[in-house]
């Protein structure tokens, strides 16, 4: 099963080989991981999208916990949460398919970033679902290049963790 | 006053209480060595790194400080990796310091340079890079501190060499601040208590007993709760020496090579109580027919050992000596009920002393030639109750386990996790230095011992009298015995064909060597190296193809033992 956690870190050297290390050397799968500092500095926050039965998780979880630069781990699975994610897409633009890649992007909420006479490059947020369909949608009109942020998540309702 | 990086790590692990360090000098720690000069900690000079880290592993052992080992960058840094391994997964307090190049010269494949921090992350349980020595002093109270609580495990500080120069004012911290370490400590009082009316209701209860045990001092409480509760223990190999094996209810150890009874025990049992053990697959077999009738209960500092390899009806996170103690307290508010416990539990017991009976442990003795297994009993007979024992990894390991009957906590040194060939020379080098009164032996077979066996050197230098029994069947033993058993007696590269003369490899190094060939000479041997000072190897020929028994062969049940070759 597909679970979304996210880590507090010491923002610090060293710390994502740490966490990437314990992925690969304990055989879980990493399929995204996002990071970036916090409104306090000295923290970083990541978002890991892993998979695997009930009990691989609980141990993806006690091992991040276990590494002494972790300060907080939330798995997500078990509540509500937001999702989303960004994907720039660089879409080939013919005469014939701009009017649609213009609809497609229309509907999806998605912005054309960057414009030349034969390519439109899209930038689209979402959660993954969403972007798999745009890309589904323009994969037809060639696509030349894309790249996705792999998700952020943050719990609903008014709850936060220590305002960071 | 303002210190140098080199003089405040000194003054750092003076403020921690280390005694000793263990090491191997080079270029990026010449300053830190030219400060020990005037240093009251004393230095141990080994002959190879990794001999320094398994120094400082059984000085932890056997005294349950934090050991300390030094090594230069580079490949002295690369030799420590052996050692640091063996520590994390026997979970043994330990810093080990490396020099490391000039830090504007990490990243620049410099001289002797490695990314030790790299190397070691997955093998220690923390790692720092010393960047400003301002942070120095806060990173060793924490490298430590960090070592020696919860779950202890090896902590690896590097050193650039510019750090150790540079200069700051030294104050040492009073105490800790990790936001993101915080192991507990204090085990659950509802889940102890659920724990015990679990006890008292069992009808085939059995004690398994892990590492746990010794790391936490823990064998006063453990013998108060088995005599409480009369049940069975058995330990796993590093569990070994926490409880006494000639105890009336003690199984001995279990597992691959582990006692009959103490296998069939586990087996049948309908409580499973786990205490600092962590279900390895040496000690389950196979999973799905591992105490398959069992509820188990889990006391374990380490959540990630809990439900890692089996399943848990009641997990108790905690110290093991503090749970102990709890549990014992909780206990004795039910006299009545332990009565009645201790009545029900006749007939388990009655069982497995059918089973002890039928299937005692045991080996066939030779007139003509020398047991390995006779050498390790006439050992325990001729040394004293309180001498420490250290191994290395191989059969001559498992007949120690099985064979030496140890009584006291501390006094079994053996790499379990990693299985270290080559750990037990300086391991026991390591136990000499804190105890040189104590009666210090390394059981050695001749492919171990040539793994390490420079730090006969070092052994001399210092008047270190470790009595080294090699049980010389020159042969890789252990893997030997898979060959005969899985692989036809295929015996691919396990023969060590050239017959070293230990006698003259000890007399080599200026130390005694003594051999035995026949088995009436092995009690001679054996006292003649005990009365002899300093250190002394014993080597015994004895009787090549033996088998390690019984056996659990990989992939099979605890039930399904093989119980002679």
């Amino acid at each position: 099963m597909r679970h979304t956690i996210s880590v507090v870190v010491e923002n610090e050297f060293g710390v994502l080989t740490r966490i990437a290390g314990l992925f690969s050397g304990r055989g879980f799968n990493i399929e995204s991981l996002s990071v970036a500092p916090t409104l306090d500095p000295t923290l970083s926050r990541m978002t890991i999208v892993t998979s695997g039965d009930d009990r691989i998780i609980e141990q993806v979880n006690k091992q991040l916990n276990k590494l002494i630069d972790t300060i907080k781990v939330i798995d997500f699975t078990n509540e509500e949460f937001i999702e989303r994610e960004m994907a720039l897409i660089k879409v080939t633009a013919e005469e014939s398919t701009r009017a649609e890649i213009l609809r497609v992007c229309d509907i999806f909420r998605g912005k054309i970033v960057d414009v030349t006479p034969k390519c439109y490059t899209v930038e689209v947020t979402g959660s993954p679902v969403k972007v798999n369909a745009i890309i589904d949608l323009l994969r037809p009109m060639g696509i030349k290049e894309l790249v996705r942020s792999g998700p952020v998540v943050l719990g609903r309702g008014p709850k936060g963790w220590k305002g960071i | 006053m303002k210190l140098t990086g080199s003089k405040i790590l000194l003054e750092s692990l003076i403020q921690e209480g280390v005694e000793t360090i263990f090491g191997y000098p080079g270029g990026t720690v010449i300053n830190i060595y030219d400060d020990l000069m005037g240093s009251s900690i004393k230095h141990v000079l080994t002959r190879h790194e990794q001999a320094a880290v398994h120094a400082a592993d059984g000085y932890a052992r056997a005294t349950g400080k934090v050991g300390v080992a030094i090594a230069t960058s580079g490949p002295g840094a690369t030799n420590t990796i052996t050692g640091i391994a063996n520590a994390y997964m026997d979970s043994i307090p330990m810093v080990v310091i490396t020099g490391q190049v000039p830090t504007g010269l990490i990243g620049n494949d410099a001289f002797q340079e490695a990314d030790l921090i790299g190397i070691t992350r997955p093998i220690t349980k923390h790692n720092y890079l010393v960047k400003d020595v301002k942070d120095l002093a806060r990173i060793i109270k924490q490298a430590f501190y960090i070592a020696r609580t919860g779950r202890p495990g090896p902590v690896v500080i590097d050193l650039p060499k510019d750090v150790q120069v540079a200069t700051a004012k030294f104050e040492y911290p009073d105490k800790v601040e990790l936001r993101g370490y915080k192991p507990t400590f204090s085990g659950n009082v509802r889940m102890i208590e659920k724990a015990v009316k679990m006890m008292l209701t069992a009808k085939k209860p059995v004690l398994y007993v892990g590492g746990g045990a010794t790391l936490t001092d823990a064998h006063a409480e453990l013998m108060e709760l088995a005599e409480t509760l009369q049940a069975p223990v058995t330990t796993t190999l590093m569990g070994m020496a926490s409880f006494p094996t000639r105890h009336p209810l003690s199984l001995g150890m279990l597992g691959m090579h582990g006692t009959y009874y103490a296998n069939m025990a586990v087996t049948n049992s309908d409580v499973l109580i786990a205490l600092g053990a962590r279900f390895d697959d040496r000690v389950t077999g196979k999973i799905s027919t591992f105490a398959p009738h069992a509820k188990i209960i889990h006391v374990d500092v380490d959540p990630t050992s809990i439900k890692k390899n089996v399943r848990v009806d009641l997990p108790i996170v905690g110290d093991l000596r503090d749970v102990l103690k709890k549990m014992n307290k909780k206990l004795a508010e039910h006299k009545d009920e332990i009565a009645q416990e201790n009545e029900a539990l006749k007939p388990w017991l009655e069982e497995i002393a059918a089973w002890r009976k039928d299937h005692p442990m045991t080996y066939k003795q030779s007139a003509t030639e020398i047991k390995p297994q006779f050498v390790i009993e006439k050992l325990r007979e001729l040394s004293n109750d309180d001498a420490i024992v250290a191994t290395e990894v191989g059969q001559h390991q498992m007949w120690t386990a099985q064979f030496f009957n140890f009584t006291q906590p501390r006094t079994f040194l053996s790499s379990g996790g990693l299985g270290t060939m080559g750990y037990g020379l300086p391991a026991a080098l390591g136990a000499q230095v804190a105890f040189p009164e104590r009666q210090v032996i390394d059981i050695s077979g001749d492919g171990s011992f040539q793994m390490n066996s420079q730090e006969l050197a070092t052994l001399v230098q210092y008047r270190l009298p470790v009595k080294i029994a090699i049980l010389n069947n020159n042969f890789l033993g252990m893997v030997r015995q898979w060959q005969q058993l899985f692989f036809d007696k295929r015996y691919s590269q396990t023969c060590m064909e050239l017959p070293i003369d230990f006698t003259k490899l000890a007399e080599a190094y200026g130390a005694t060597g003594l051999r035995a060939t026949r088995p009436e000479e092995v009690e001679e041997v054996i006292k003649k190296a005990f009365a002899t000072p300093g250190p002394v190897i014993m080597e015994f020929k004895v009787s090549r193809e033996e088998n390690v028994m019984p056996m659990v062969p990989a992939g099979a049940g605890l039930n399904e033992m093989v119980l002679a070759s």
